[in-house]
């Protein structure tokens, strides 16, 4: 058997078993777990997304949640009923067009996304023009700029009350679909050619250009795809938490999903897949330090706020001692499995 | 609308500018010799007010005093930021040197939540600076008046240092070329010392300002004023420390005008800076008073 094969078959066993996973947690799981699973699917989208942009591209991009708040609201006003809308929007009516359309999960997600590539594609001209800091300026005023209209914008956004009780379409089958899917066409992108390019644009950007690569066009590549994502993954954020408003998408959003990429290692999609998967886990296992707790003898009283702190932490420390992360700029693959294996068996 | 009202608002203008360049300075001198957007920096704002809550209600320091210690104990603490959070990664990508700023931010606001809560703490106005005095007819608050005033002696105090003293030469020296005026014989780690104390107790300043003005302290105070302080150092030139009070005014002025001028756009004034952000890096990247960016290697 090649080993093009047997990586193949590998594939699809993994994912098999992933499957399998998701069933037994859908049929028998709690609420509770679905939800962590969920959430895990939909940072591990966001992550990979993002890692596109600020790993692969190297440029610190601060505004992806400009773009989950876009492909939120998008999807979230494509899946309402006509007469849902009514009954929400109660300040100022929603216009025309949007008030009596109906369309379903999955498309409403792909249009999302593609509202979302749209406001990145506009964006990309001031973007394009600056580096480094300014580059992470822009973006993150970006993302201001999207809140405040979230806010007055009362006839397309109903202003900062928000739109609720979504449909919770949002499934686990739904969630990491999207989540493998993301996985899946990052991965390929990276390893094509244009993801060569973006990485040489990374490493020196006037190298790369004296090579024939033109930085803009591949930046603004990887910029438009990891907005559709973004906005994908916004679309199933919506349909999962059912009620979305201005103040949900902030850019604290923006920075966990930057803990998530350094601690994961900025350029290694594995990375952001194994630190997203544990950043959900461990965002909810944290809770703990904001809970009461009995020692039986003593009460320690429980800090709300403590579980940020750590983060806080957690991202300075990798950054200043650990700069690589879990993965660094490696991936995991079955080769490299493989090969560990087989030493260990010689050996 | 009546003259009067104009003048008015030209005033609050200017005393809102004033804050967004005190703010403005800090991150502009940062910039000039590190090549870096300290994140951080707005942050100092809310660590400085409440400072000076605690030195005014628990010390109970008269403010005379309690206000410019607390200048210079943010000034020590800028300097501990930059220790910790900067210095280590001197050498690093830029990238992680702007994580890391980000995270010091983070840390900052987030600490502040556990330590003292995030409910909004009154701060202990004095009452001279709460009187308003009738000017020709204007109603206007003392403090309005005295923020410009307390900026431009800092401004000068600060142009005097970086001009006219052998640090400031240093400073300029610095942010010119790294390498050569360490092979002069310069301590750098002091320059870039001397240069987070500066702007941060002029943030401090800012800070303290900003409390009296808008007398709701809590841990997110900072973020809003730093973002439009940065974007102030951006329209007057980055690196340039007279651009970014003039950046500063212009802001400001253009701000409060536009509310002024079009009430119905009063929801959109924070999107304002950022649109003002963006049109000055699509036309003019180096801002009014910037010399041409150039990558420090």
């Amino acid at each position: 058997m090649d080993t093009s094969t047997r990586n193949a078959l590998c594939t699809i066993l993994l994912l098999a078993v992933l499957a399998a996973v998701l069933y037994v947690f859908q049929k028998h799981g709690t609420e509770y777990q679905i939800r962590i699973l969920n959430n895990m699917a939909i940072f591990i989208t966001l992550a990979v997304s993002y890692n596109l942009v600020n790993g692969f591209c190297g440029i610190l991009h601060l505004g992806p949640n400009a773009f989950i708040t876009i492909g939120a609201y998008t999807s979230a006003l494509l899946t309402m009923s006509p007469a849902e809308k009514q009954l929400s929007f109660i300040i100022e009516p929603l216009i025309w067009p949007l008030s009596v359309i109906q369309v379903p999960f999955a498309v409403s997600l792909i249009a999302g996304g593609i509202a979302a590539t749209f406001f990145a594609f506009l964006i990309s001209f001031p973007v394009f023009r600056v580096r480094g800091d300014y580059l992470a300026i822009v973006t993150l005023g970006f993302g201001e700029v999207v809140r405040v209209l979230c806010n007055a914008m009362q006839s397309l956004t109903n202003g900062p009350l928000g739109l609720k009780g979504l449909t919770p379409y949002t499934t686990l089958w739904w969630s990491w679909g999207v989540a493998v899917f993301t996985v899946v066409v990052i991965t390929k992108l990276v390893n094509s050619s244009y993801g060569r390019a973006m990485k040489a644009i990374r490493e020196d950007e006037t190298a790369a250009k004296a090579m024939g690569v033109d930085p803009f066009k591949h930046l603004l590549l990887a910029f438009l795809v990891s907005a559709f994502f973004s906005g994908v993954a916004g679309g199933l954020l919506a349909h999962l938490i059912t009620t979305i408003s201005p103040t949900l998408f902030t850019f604290f959003l923006t920075f966990n999903l930057l803990i998530i990429i350094v601690v994961g290692g900025l350029g290694s999609t594995s990375g952001a897949v194994i630190a997203a998967a544990l950043f959900a886990w461990g965002g909810e296992a944290l809770r703990v330090v904001e809970s009461p707790m009995n020692l039986g003898f003593i009460t320690i009283p429980g800090i709300p706020g403590m579980r940020m702190v750590l983060f806080s932490i957690i991202l300075m420390v990798v950054i200043l001692f650990a700069r690589r992360g879990i993965m660094g700029r490696s991936e995991l693959s079955w080769d490299r499995l493989f090969t560990a294996l087989r030493l260990q068996t010689k050996a | 609308m009546t003259a009067t009202i104009l003048t008015q608002q030209f005033i609050n203008g200017i005393s809102l500018g004033s804050l967004y360049a005190l703010v403005a300075i800090g991150y502009t001198m940062v910039y000039g010799i590190l090549r870096l957007i300290n994140f951080a920096h707005g942050d100092l704002l809310m660590v400085a007010a409440y400072a000076a809550i605690y030195a005014v209600t628990l010390l109970s320091l008269p403010w005379q005093i309690s206000f410019p210690l607390v200048m210079i104990l943010t000034g020590l603490f800028g300097i501990l930021v930059d220790r910790v959070a900067y210095k280590p990664l001197r050498d690093a990508p830029r990238i992680s040197l702007l994580i890391s700023a980000i995270g010091v931010s983070f840390l900052l606001e987030n600490l502040a939540i556990v330590l003292i809560g995030g409910v909004p703490k009154g701060f202990p106005r004095p009452d001279i600076f709460a009187r308003v005095i009738d000017l020709w007819g204007l109603r206007i608050q003392v403090l309005t008046v005295y923020t410009p005033i307390l900026t431009l002696v800092l401004l000068m105090g600060l142009l005097y240092i970086v001009h006219r003293t052998k640090v400031g030469k240093a400073m300029r020296a610095a942010s010119k070329d790294f390498e050569t005026t360490r092979l002069m014989g310069i301590n750098l780690d002091r320059i870039i010392a001397v240069t987070f104390f500066l702007g941060s107790s002029l943030a401090a300043a800012g800070g303290i300002m900003w409390a009296m003005k808008y007398p709701q302290v809590n841990p997110f105070m900072g973020v809003i004023p730093g973002l439009k302080a940065f974007i102030a150092a951006v329209l007057g030139g980055i690196g340039n420390i007279v651009g970014a009070v003039v950046g500063g005014f212009v802001l400001g002025l253009g701000e409060i005008l536009i509310v002024a001028l079009f009430p119905q756009m009063a929801q959109y004034r924070d999107a304002f800076a950022f649109a003002v952000l963006i049109l000055v890096l699509l036309f003019r990247p180096t801002g009014i008073m910037g010399e041409p960016i150039t990558d420090k290697t």
